[in-house]
């Protein structure tokens, strides 16, 4: 079977990659570009684990296949971090011990910049549903939602 | 090694430093199972069955084989043979032999050059089955005339007459129930059921495998005990231990679910027959429910006895537990927990194991206790509603105190069942109003813990910096509690430890992460190891100060004389008596190799109040409070973390999680769209208090912290929505449609 050819930015980097028709975005991500942050829990679009931004929008990467990901703008959380300096998601997930096996948190951390993004001060409600399809069976998501909260607040303070 | 009274104020245990493995973690950089390639790797896939339960006729995989870039096809054929018991359960269970037992039980693998045709390939085997009838529920499976799974699978302890179903028997008592009952002013009788559930980690299993024709290999996976892997794929594949190095992978939740192994030993045999080249293996999520995990479950009759002014008389129970296609299902367990938060003269439990085709249950997270739990703790609190006596007070005169006998035996260890009564007793959840159509409910839980195999190593490095090396995967934050334990016993700074997971190849056996073991067994070898290297540094300096061993003290980070008789010396570093080790006799290190036994067992209350939509039967959790005794909370963040994290997981169990099989014996919800574990909108905050009553069996008082949380949530939401309700729900989950018929059968009686 011919391959296509998908010609595509990842966290701010023109990659070129050959992909299957059949092959999703998260396949891609993982095999062919190499961002092994990008999880895969389910491969039916339930569980958030593979959650990227495309052209700014948040999507289950295992929702969409490679070829889709042609002349798109794909974040990820390779990109998450300036450098050195992680993104204040990502420092309060640590200091609230906002993960436990660690396997939802590159999703969830993309899911929520991405709510930050169109909404700097979420009430924990509409966080709380913003969040409802990212799965984290470890931590009941008690402190995920604190770091957020958090992290938002920080934000809106610093800009 | 007791509990160490002489240090009972801690620099740094209690204190929540950042988890040193955390900027891994949400970088993205962390690798778990499917996150490693090796060149010129192969990719598996797995034919399983779409039958419940069939024989296997014939597996022709020529046109498979045809494919070009397909390079190994396996069946049981490909297996050693002659193997018995527990291992010849996971081997059938990894691969089916004669027949095929549950739908999604494997029956052929594939090893191809990419992926997708891996997947094509194993479309393109063809077996032959003959459908044979089958049997999915626990109660119709010991029925007279039902399908017989495995003729010969019961042990020695299955009494004549009962159904070849049923594989092993366990019973349990004192007393004298009769005497008790009629002791009672109250007798209450009940039967329950609880669906099984998934272990449900967002993780599903992965590996990659290489194994040459030499016989030796090297195996990376997820897991939570990769001694327990190396055992079990050796014994699959008839090779000795020592030939098959594995290395844990970062591991994305496990609950128990990732003790045993399912594709690992396929994995392997797919790399022997394609002449030693890695295979990868990753499984579906769909793999994952159908053919891993669940839990067991359960049938359970219960009676209880009470007095007027509520002291528990009497209690017996019936526990029907359903494992799957093989033995295993945790009756013993189950039973033994049953009432084991009570005080009770006379008491009776039996329990069956029982198989149907279903597949083979696996531990999730405290296995067997919260089936029981609900069923009692059920009973116990429809008994205080009758009596008008308080939950909590009704628990706090009946709770076991240490010297108490327990209902299943031994004698009751120091405990904080007490403790954790009152401490939710005064918390301001329990006194918070309650609304219309909402409900309050309680329930306690116990899990014993656990020792277990256990091997550590500490080193001290030239710059005076330490490695821990542990052999129990971190799976909720343990590196993070090795390193303050391992810190808090140099007395160096937290930052100065690095601890390390080893491949089986670096230390002794050790069990998995599991039993609630990690921080109790893992931490006091730690502890134990660092205390070894201590004495070291101490004779090192006294050795340099030309003084006795014995007058050399450690303090801070420090080799100090220990008193003015000692000399006066400038005390010596970790750090320089480190820089100094090569001249003054060599590597310092200590170890651990041992099974700690002196594990204490951790009680919790659950508070939870509830909303029951009237309309549609669906119940909101409003508030939910977990109090649960750590002994000594380590590093609290991830003490709280498994309370909160237990406390949801019972909550998916209590009203959403079931596995839903059909007429046609297969599994009706394999996806997470269908199989719905919560999400974050379904929740509210989880409130804990952490009630510490330190475990004397270990040098900082900690207990096992991880799975007690799962056992009271079952019963407390039930209770809390037969008091929003008024109507005693006996089967979970709680599940809308479930409740509101509930309600309008009671509306109509």
């Amino acid at each position: 079977m011919s391959k296509i050819h998908v010609t595509t930015t990842v966290n701010g980097d023109e990659v070129e990659y050959l992909c299957d028709p059949r092959e999703t975005l998260l396949d891609c991500l993982r095999d062919r570009v190499g961002m092994m942050g990008v999880k895969e829990g389910c491969g039916t679009g339930d569980c958030g684990a593979c959650s990227v931004t495309v052209d700014g929008r948040l999507v289950c990467s295992c929702l969409m296949l490679g070829a889709e990901a042609e002349g798109k703008e794909i974040g990820t959380i390779e990109g998450m971090a300036d450098g050195d300096q992680l993104h204040p998601l990502q420092q309060k997930f640590i200091e609230h011990a906002a993960l436990q096996c660690g396997i939802c948190t590159p999703g969830i951390l993309v899911a929520a910049e991405a709510l930050l993004k169109k909404n700097p001060d979420p009430t924990e409600t509409e966080l709380r549903y913003w969040l409802a399809g990212n799965l984290c069976r470890c931590t009941g998501y008690d402190k995920i939602i604190r770091a957020v909260m958090d992290a938002a607040a920080d934000m809106r303070e610093a800009s | 090694m007791a509990l160490d009274g002489s240090k009972p104020q801690f620099k740094l245990l209690g204190t929540r430093p950042n988890r040193p493995d955390g900027l891994d973690k949400v970088t993205g950089r962390a690798r778990y199972g499917a996150d490693l390639n090796a060149p010129g790797q192969l990719h598996g896939a797995i034919l399983r069955s779409p039958h419940a339960h069939a024989r296997i006729v014939s597996i022709d995989a020529s046109k498979a084989l045809a494919l070009k870039g397909v390079k190994a096809v396996v069946t049981r054929a490909d297996f050693a043979t002659g193997l018995t018991g527990d291992d010849w359960n996971m081997q059938e269970n990894c691969m089916a032999g004669e027949k095929a037992l549950y739908d999604g039980h494997a029956v052929a693998a594939v090893a191809a050059t990419t992926p997708l045709l891996a997947k094509d390939a194993a479309k393109l085997i063809e077996v032959e089955y003959e459908i044979l009838p089958h049997v999915t529920d626990v109660d119709e499976a010991m029925k007279e005339g039902a399908p017989v799974i495995r003729d010969g699978a019961a042990d020695y302890s299955v009494p004549d007459g009962l159904h070849p179903n049923v594989v092993r028997y366990y019973e349990n008592g004192k007393g004298d129930l009769e005497a008790g009952f009629a002791e009672a002013d109250l007798i209450v009788e009940r039967s329950f059921k609880t669906e099984a559930a998934h272990q449900g980690y967002i993780e599903p299993h992965a590996c990659l495998a290489q194994l040459g024709t030499d016989g030796q290999g090297e195996l990376w996976c997820c897991t939570q005990g990769h001694w327990f892997v190396r055992q079990m794929c050796t014994a699959a594949l008839g090779i000795e231990t020592s030939q098959l190095k594995v290395t844990p992978s970062e591991i994305g939740g496990g609950f128990g679910g990732k003790t045993t192994v399912f594709i690992d030993p396929v994995a392997l045999a797919l790399s022997r027959k394609a002449g030693g080249t890695p295979v990868k293996l990753v499984m579906s999520r769909s793999e994952v429910l159908r053919a891993t995990g669940p839990t067991a479950s359960a049938s359970m009759d219960i009676k209880m006895g009470m007095t007027k002014d509520g002291r528990i008389t009497a209690a017996s129970g019936v526990f029907r537990m359903q494992g799957g296609a093989f033995p295993g299902a945790p009756v013993d367990v189950t039973t033994d927990l049953a009432f084991a938060n009570y005080r009770i003269e006379n008491v009776h439990h039996v329990g069956y194991d029982v198989m149907t085709n279903r597949p083979k249950q696996a531990a999730y997270r405290a296995p067997g206790a919260p089936m029981a739990a609900f069923a009692c703790e059920s009973v116990v609190d429809e008994m205080a509603t009758k009596l008008g006596i308080d939950p909590l007070d009704i628990r706090l005169k009946n709770g076991v105190v240490e010297g108490d006998r327990s209902t299943y035996g031994p004698k009751v260890k120091k405990v904080g069942l007490i403790e954790t009564l009152e401490a939710a007793k005064a918390h301001p959840n329990y006194a918070a109003p309650l609304g219309p159509n909402q409900g309050r409910g309680v329930a306690s839980g116990y899990w014993m813990n656990w020792g277990g195999d256990t091997s550590a190593s500490v080193a001290i490095g030239e710059d005076g910096a330490v490695a821990v090396t542990v052999g129990t995967p971190d799976i909720g934050g343990s590196r993070a509690s090795m390193a303050l334990m391992a810190a808090e016993t140099f007395g160096i700074p937290y930052e100065n430890v690095r601890v390390h997971i080893a491949d089986t190849a670096s230390l002794g056996i050790n069990e998995p992460t599991h039993g609630s073991r990690a921080t109790f067994a893992s931490g006091l070898a730690v502890i134990q190891s660092a205390k070894e290297c201590i004495q070291k540094m101490c004779v090192r300096a006294a050795e340099k100060w030309d003084i006795d061993p014995d007058a050399v003290t450690w303090e801070d980070g420090f080799a100090k004389p220990s008193g003015p008789n000692a000399g006066d010396f400038e005390p010596l570093s970790i750090a320089e008596i480190a820089g100094e080790m090569s001249d003054t006799g060599g590597p310092i290190a200590g170890h651990f190799e041992a099974n700690p036994g002196k594990f204490g067992g951790s009680f919790g209350t659950h508070v939870v109040d509830v909303e029951v939509d009237p309309e549609t039967g669906r119940t909101t959790i409003l508030r939910y409070l977990v109090v649960q005794d750590a002994g000594k909370a380590i590093h609290p963040s991830y003490v709280e973390g498994q309370f909160q994290g237990g406390a949801v997981q019972g909550i998916g169990w209590a009203l959403n999680e079931e596995y839903v099989y059909g007429p046609d014996g297969r599994l009706q919800n394999p996806i997470f769209l269908d199989y719905r574990v919560p999400v974050a909108s379904d929740l509210p905050m989880i409130d804990t208090v952490i009630v510490e009553v330190p475990n004397p069996g270990h040098p900082y008082g900690v207990r096992g912290v991880g799975e007690t949380g799962i056992t009271p949530p079952l019963p407390a939401i039930a209770n809390a929505v037969a008091a929003a309700t008024g109507v005693r729900f006996t089967e979970l989950p709680l599940s809308p449609p479930k409740v509101l018929a509930g309600i309008k059968a009671a509306k109509h009686a």
